[in-house]
């Protein structure tokens, strides 16, 4: 099954029918613990390393389990830490609390007025009874390739709060994804909430994505966030998912827009940079190459809604 | 309760309205909790894999797919299935306009189908087709090729005075 | 019989053919009170896991299940060993298809397994999770063989032959060859050629296969609960492979959460379940889970089709041939045989069309990939692609519009009965008909206008029509002579009960379409009582008479007439006993909702209860000399032609984004003749549902094997199907042709939609491309397909 795409791996092992006896849907034995603190999470992550696992939403990780891609031997579920939900909007900033469902983000007029970015993502994740359950924090701790979440992050200049017995830590987004499925998370860490500047004066946020399916995983993605004032894009952030392991910070087509006019012209020079940000892989379902074709569709797109006349996206 | 992690684990919770005791296995799933340990066998499972959505229930109000939900993790919660939520008579004009429409034909979908579309119809907002479509696009169904389920939704988002054009 | 009006029922109570009411006995869904295989309790049950074959081919050198043994809850271990020491082995083969072969299949693979999924071992456990932990314990040491994958090389002489006792990968072929061919190429003024593919897809019914055993040791009994269209068939497969009396066999059927074909084929390890129920003496139930689903569910669809038609200067059609190519799995399933598609590719190419001159072949051939078999419609999808998309290719090549030359090719409506050049005879279509009507629902002038319009705005919309043909009611002459034993007739035993119901035994069977409902409007219609008397009896081979169960759409058309003969007869027994109680002539009396009435005055005589009471209650209110027989059993099979084939046609208006190309389903259409409909809320149901799985095959479905013969997206998440987001609605209408070879004149709806839909789609898609100079013939059409036909990415 190829990586890109939904549930693969998360241990490293091959997935579905190829696995040696193709035996299972049913979830390997493993011990469950609730822990009442974080204090008690963390004397747990310490007890067993890297046999425990995380359990928030459960939407990625339990049909990991189920199809027994993954096997933990402790699962600590932490939706009793109450004090991990919630936003919370500062002066310059929107604190996203890790466990805060996706339906919370996804309602929240906050979100809706200082982070449009996420307002426009919200609707692409998966399907009202998995964000009902699903968590922002378990979304960005999973990391898969595929994920709107992560890659908007990216644009939006998060930077995530990591907790471990010794305190915590701040990681800026692009430097947490660092592969498929893999973090900056250590083994004894757990995030714990995401600080996220609120969108600027003049700033627009720009949502696309590509999947057959609504609701499905995104073949491609993009999420990008710009400034636009007097007719032309500056400090743009061009953030593709789906095209690689992680999300890609298209710097060369995102440096290309600086202080440029929208048209035909720009778009046309910015998608001739991404040969320079993107690589991805050819798969069993799609080849490297359409995939290219189709993060220069996104850019259209993007491009079109940072130069949309009616948006609403001021303070 | 004893906070070491273990295998098994006794919970409390209330199930259709009445409260339910078990020890259960801590690996085991919301809907093979319900069917196994409670034999409330009006939920399905599809794929447990979280894709087809058969296995949709309530937890606090909320729809969720069981298959994705440890039994353990709703200790303390509420669950509704089709059972109970027939019982109550919240979803007989949805039913009975499912009926009318033969919008069902296995009925392996159904009761997931209708508890979903629960949450869009009895939500309190306009609602048109397109957006039924949307609301129901984590639920397969073989057999009907969901029109008649948009029409049944629709009908019966009109009738409660939410439906809208398209 | 009247053609426009149906069938006369001879009375004027409330008659219910071509009623459009809710379902009956159906409601129970709705609130969860269905019971499928897995929602049935039975003590001391058992669960049945398998371990399967990661490997496409490979030998078994050996077997530990020492490890799995001590896990716990296990209850017993299999293997093919001991499986084979309850049952025989089965070949998919039948007798009357010349020079069809297949390899003895046994349920658990023994030496060597044939394809990535086969069932190895079977671990019995008291859980399933505690049998799914047993089985990753189990270590089967494999020395893996060359994998045949590729259809196109399986014959050629160096590719590894599966079984080497049959000398070659060739299942089957059928060639038909009618006509002078060449000499009508040869002096064609044009020749349009084409080469359709269609991926292997599988049916994903949403209950995967289910079935739960118990044996009986102290009376020899095995009695099975199973998720099948055919009862009676698995009947006869398991007593006759498990050695054990037909009667003591008993099949039940309770609800069935979809089929769609999948369910009619003996599968291995559901065989094994029902050995391991007879080595535990305990009920062991196996219930597929959905990746195992994927490698284990029967397959279907994976054609080639090299097809070319000759055309004459006014667009007449002069001469057709095809070739057709398709991959099975290792062995031709049981019983019905892996021929079956391409007997009807074979058969139906140009099918609609008046046929001067045709050559068709087909051809199976084994593959080490899963077991391959029939699936909703099964050859008429593949048979209406090539006919279809070689016709819009020829009338494009002439200059002539799509709908003028099948107006002038159809069949003419005064050619009936028409046979075609492989034998296949049509009582009577509606094709000329049914096009005027599509085209009228369509508004198509209105359609080629906003096409137009659009274009000029580069909005890329195509307009595609697909005539189709489809069979239903089949005789005996597709399984019959095979040597399987597979009922081709139904029966029906209408008992009137001592309160004045009906209770209704039928051989039919509910996966969902409504099977139940239509046999109860009939009886109810029959009789002249009201549908809320009846109660319908199906899925109990101890109950029920025999017969073949639901597939190829003869639910209504042969089950249907055995119900509808029966209640005849009954209402007629009805009338004579009463006639002679009261002492007048039963030409006076009627029998109208429920009640036995006067004709000519409607005076009540007795009601139905009051009859029922008489009879089983007070013989001696009965003349000595009189018994009245108030439970009547009819059967019939339909036996004047080898099906009563079906037509219609179908509409596809879809917009193509050109810089992604995504396809976005604007409206479908379909217009088919079904003959007399009980029930038109059903039968439209039953077509849309076929449509949507029709775009499927379109679309999205295929089963990606790698060149090593894995299975690459074996789960909900990779196997695309339609969800319903990006549906179309789909309107319908009908004609009607009712055959003359029953006194209810229906024919089947049930795989029509599937049959036309994918053509439909395909004619649309590439009407959109053409201007872009563009054509796809490859399914699915996906985005990256169609991209890389408007070299938009190399």
């Amino acid at each position: 099954m190829r990586p890109e795409h939904g549930m693969s791996n998360p241990d490293g092992r091959d997935s579905g029918c190829d696995r040696d006896g193709g035996v299972g849907l049913k979830s390997p034995a493993f011990r469950y613990v609730k822990p009442a603190s974080l204090a008690e999470t963390f004397g747990v992550l310490k007890s067993f390393g890297d046999e425990a696992r995380l359990l928030a939403g459960g939407q990625s990780l339990l049909a990991a389990l189920n199809m027994r891609l993954a096997s933990p031997r402790v699962l600590v579920d932490i939706n009793d830490l109450a004090d991990l939900a919630g936003i919370r909007v500062s002066e310059n900033a929107v604190t996203i609390g890790a466990l805060t469902r996706h339906r919370t983000v996804e309602r929240s007029p906050d979100i809706r007025r200082y982070l449009p970015l996420l307002y426009q993502a919200m609707p692409y994740v998966a399907h009202p009874a998995v964000r009902n359950r699903g968590t922002f924090g378990g979304s960005i701790s999973f990391a898969d390739p595929a994920a709107e979440l992560p890659a908007c992050c990216v644009a939006l200049g998060a930077v995530f709060q990591l907790a471990s017995e010794t305190g915590v830590r701040s990681v800026p987004a692009r430097e947490f994804f660092k592969g498929m499925y893999e973090t900056a998370l250590r083994p004894d860490e757990a995030l714990v909430a995401a600080d996220i500047p609120v969108i600027g004066r003049n700033y627009r946020s720009a949502f696309a994505e590509l999947s057959l399916r609504h609701g499905d995983y995104a073949i491609v993605g993009l999420a990008g966030h710009a400034k636009y004032e007097d007719g032309a894009l500056s400090d743009v952030r061009l953030v593709y998912f789906g095209v690689g392991s992680a999300p890609v910070f298209a710097e060369a087509a995102s440096r290309i827009l600086e202080g440029k006019t929208p048209s035909p012209g720009t778009v046309l020079a910015a998608q001739r940079e991404l040969p320079r940000d993107l690589a991805p892989n050819d798969d069993a379902m799609y080849s490297a190459a359409v995939r290219m074709h189709w993060a220069g569709e996104l850019l259209v797109k993007v491009v079109e809604q940072f130069s949309a006349k009616d948006e609403g996206n001021r303070e | 309760m004893s906070n070491e992690p273990n295998e098994w684990l006794d919970i409390n919770l209330t199930v259709n309205g009445k409260a339910v005791s078990r020890r259960v296995s801590c690996r085991k799933h919301l809907t093979d909790f319900l069917r196994e340990d409670l034999d409330l066998t009006g939920s399905h499972l599809g794929c447990e894999h979280g894709v087809c959505g058969a296995c949709t229930v309530k937890l606090d109000g909320n729809i969720v797919r069981g298959c994705l939900l440890l039994a353990v993790q709703c200790n303390g919660a509420r669950v509704e299935t089709i059972e109970g939520m027939s019982e109550s008579g919240e979803l007989s004009d949805l039913q009975q306009a499912f009926h009318e429409l033969n919008a069902f034909q296995c009925g392996f979908c159904t009761p997931a189908m209708l508890i979903t579309a629960s949450e869009l119809c009895y939500g309190g907002h306009a609602v048109t087709r397109d957006d039924i479509r949307k609301h129901l696009s984590g639920n397969y169904c073989r057999c009907t090729g969901y029109q008649a389920i948009v029409d049944a939704v629709h009908a019966t988002c009109i009738a409660r005075g939410q439906g809208a054009v398209k | 019989m009247n053609r426009d009006t149906g069938p006369s029922v001879g009375h004027k109570g409330t008659t219910y053919i071509g009623a459009a009411v809710p379902r009956p006995n159906a409601k129970r869904l709705l609130h969860g009170r269905g019971k499928y295989v897995d929602d049935i309790r039975v003590p001391r049950v058992a669960h049945a896991v398998f371990y399967r074959s990661p490997h496409a081919h490979a030998r078994i050198l050996s077997i530990d299940t020492s490890e799995a043994e001590k896990s716990p809850g296990i209850l017993r271990v299999i293997t093919g060993v001991d499986v084979a020491q309850l049952c025989t082995p089965y070949v998919g083969v039948l007798a009357h298809i010349k020079g069809m072969q297949s390899a003895p299949q046994l349920p658990l693979a023994v030496d060597r397994a044939r394809w990535q999924g086969e069932p190895v071992v079977g671990v019995i456990a008291e859980t399933r999770a505690q049998a799914e932990d047993a089985a990753q314990l189990i270590n089967v040491d494999w020395e893996p063989l060359p994998a045949v994958t590729d259809p196109e090389s399986a014959l050629d002489s160096g590719t590894q032959v599966i079984h080497p006792l049959l000398g070659s990968n060739l299942c089957f072929e059928r060639s038909v060859d009618a006509g002078k061919v060449d000499d009508a190429f040869a002096r064609a003024h044009r020749v349009v050629e084409c080469t359709f593919s269609m991926a292997r897809h599988t049916a994903v019914s949403l209950e995967p296969r289910s079935i739960l055993a118990e044996y009986d040791p102290s009376e020899q009994q095995l009695t099975i609960w199973h998720s099948t269209q055919v009862p009676h068939q698995m009947q006869w497969v398991l007593a006759r492979h498990f050695n054990i009396p037909e009667p003591r066999v008993r099949v039940v059927v309770p609800d069935v959460g979809g089929s769609f074909g999948l369910k009619i084929h003996t599968y291995g390890d559901e065989l094994a379940t029902v050995a391991a129920a007879i080595l535990l003496c305990r009920p062991v139930k196996f219930v597929a889970d959905r990746m195992e689903s994927f490698v284990s569910d029967f397959h279907a669809r994976e054609h080639r089709v090299k097809a070319k038609m000759a055309v004459s200067k006014d667009g007449d059609i002069l001469a057709i041939e095809a070739d057709d190519l398709y991959g099975i799995g290792p062995y031709s399933g049981h019983p019905r045989g892996a021929a079956n598609e391409g007997i009807q590719v074979a058969n139906l190419v140009g099918a609609p069309y008046r046929q001067r001159a045709y050559r068709g072949r087909s051809r199976a051939v084994f593959q080490n990939k899963a077991m391959y078999g029939q699936y909703r419609a099964v050859g008429h999808p593949i048979a209406t692609i090539a006919t279809e998309g070689l016709a819009d290719k020829a009338a494009r090549s002439l200059g002539l519009d799509p709908v003028e030359f099948r107006r002038r090719n159809y069949i003419p409506a005064n050619a009936y009965p028409y046979t075609l050049p492989s034998g296949v005879m049509f009582e009577r279509l509606s094709q000329h008909e049914s096009l005027e009507k599509i085209l009228a629902m369509m508004d198509y002038p209105a359609l080629r206008d906003e096409q137009t319009r659009l274009r000029r705005q580069n909005i890329y919309r195509g307009i595609g029509l697909a005539t189709f043909i489809e069979n239903s009611n089949a005789s005996s002459a597709t399984y019959g002579p095979g040597g399987v034993s597979i009922a081709s007739q139904d029966g029906c035993t209408v008992k009137l009960t001592a309160t004045g119901g009906l209770t209704v035994a039928s051989s039919s069977n509910e996966i969902g379409q409504g099977a139940y409902a239509a046999i109860a409007q009939i009886a109810a219609t029959a009789v002249g009582t009201t549908l809320n008397k009846v109660k319908v009896i199906m899925g109990d081979t101890d109950a029920t008479p025999y017969g073949g169960g639901n597939t190829g759409s003869r639910g209504t058309g042969i089950a249907g007439e055995a119900a509808f003969q029966a209640g005849k007869a009954l209402r007629a027994n009805v009338l004579g006993f009463v006639a002679r109680l009261i002492e007048s002539e039963a030409s006076l009396l009627d029998i109208r909702d429920g009640n036995v009435v006067d004709s000519a005055s409607g005076m009540t005589h007795m009601t139905l209860e009051d009859v029922a009471r008489t009879a089983y209650f007070r013989p001696d209110q009965v003349p000595k000399d009189y018994q009245p027989e108030l439970i009547v059993t009819r059967s019939y099979a339909q036996k004047t032609y080898t099906g009563t084939y079906t037509n219609g046609i179908q509409g596809s208006y879809l917009e193509i984004d050109v810089n992604t190309g995504f396809v976005r389903l604007v409206r479908h259409w379909v217009v088919d003749d079904c003959g007399t409909i009980v029930n038109p809320m059903l039968v439209d149901e039953q077509i849309r549902g076929a449509v949507v799985q029709g775009i499927g095959e379109a679309l999205y479905e295929q089963c990606i094997y790698s060149p090593e013969g894995q299975l690459m997206n074996g789960s909900l998440m990779d196997y695309i199907v339609p969800m319903a987001a990006e549906m179309p609605d789909v309107e319908v209408g009908h004609t009607c042709t009712p055959t003359l070879t029953s006194e209810l004149g229906a024919k089947g709806a049930g795989e029509a939609g599937a049959a036309g839909a994918a053509a439909a789609i395909m004619n649309a898609l590439n009407d959109a491309l053409y201007p872009l100079d563009a054509q796809l013939y490859s399914m699915p059409f996906t985005p990256e397909r169609i991209l890389r036909a408007l070299g938009k990415v190399k």
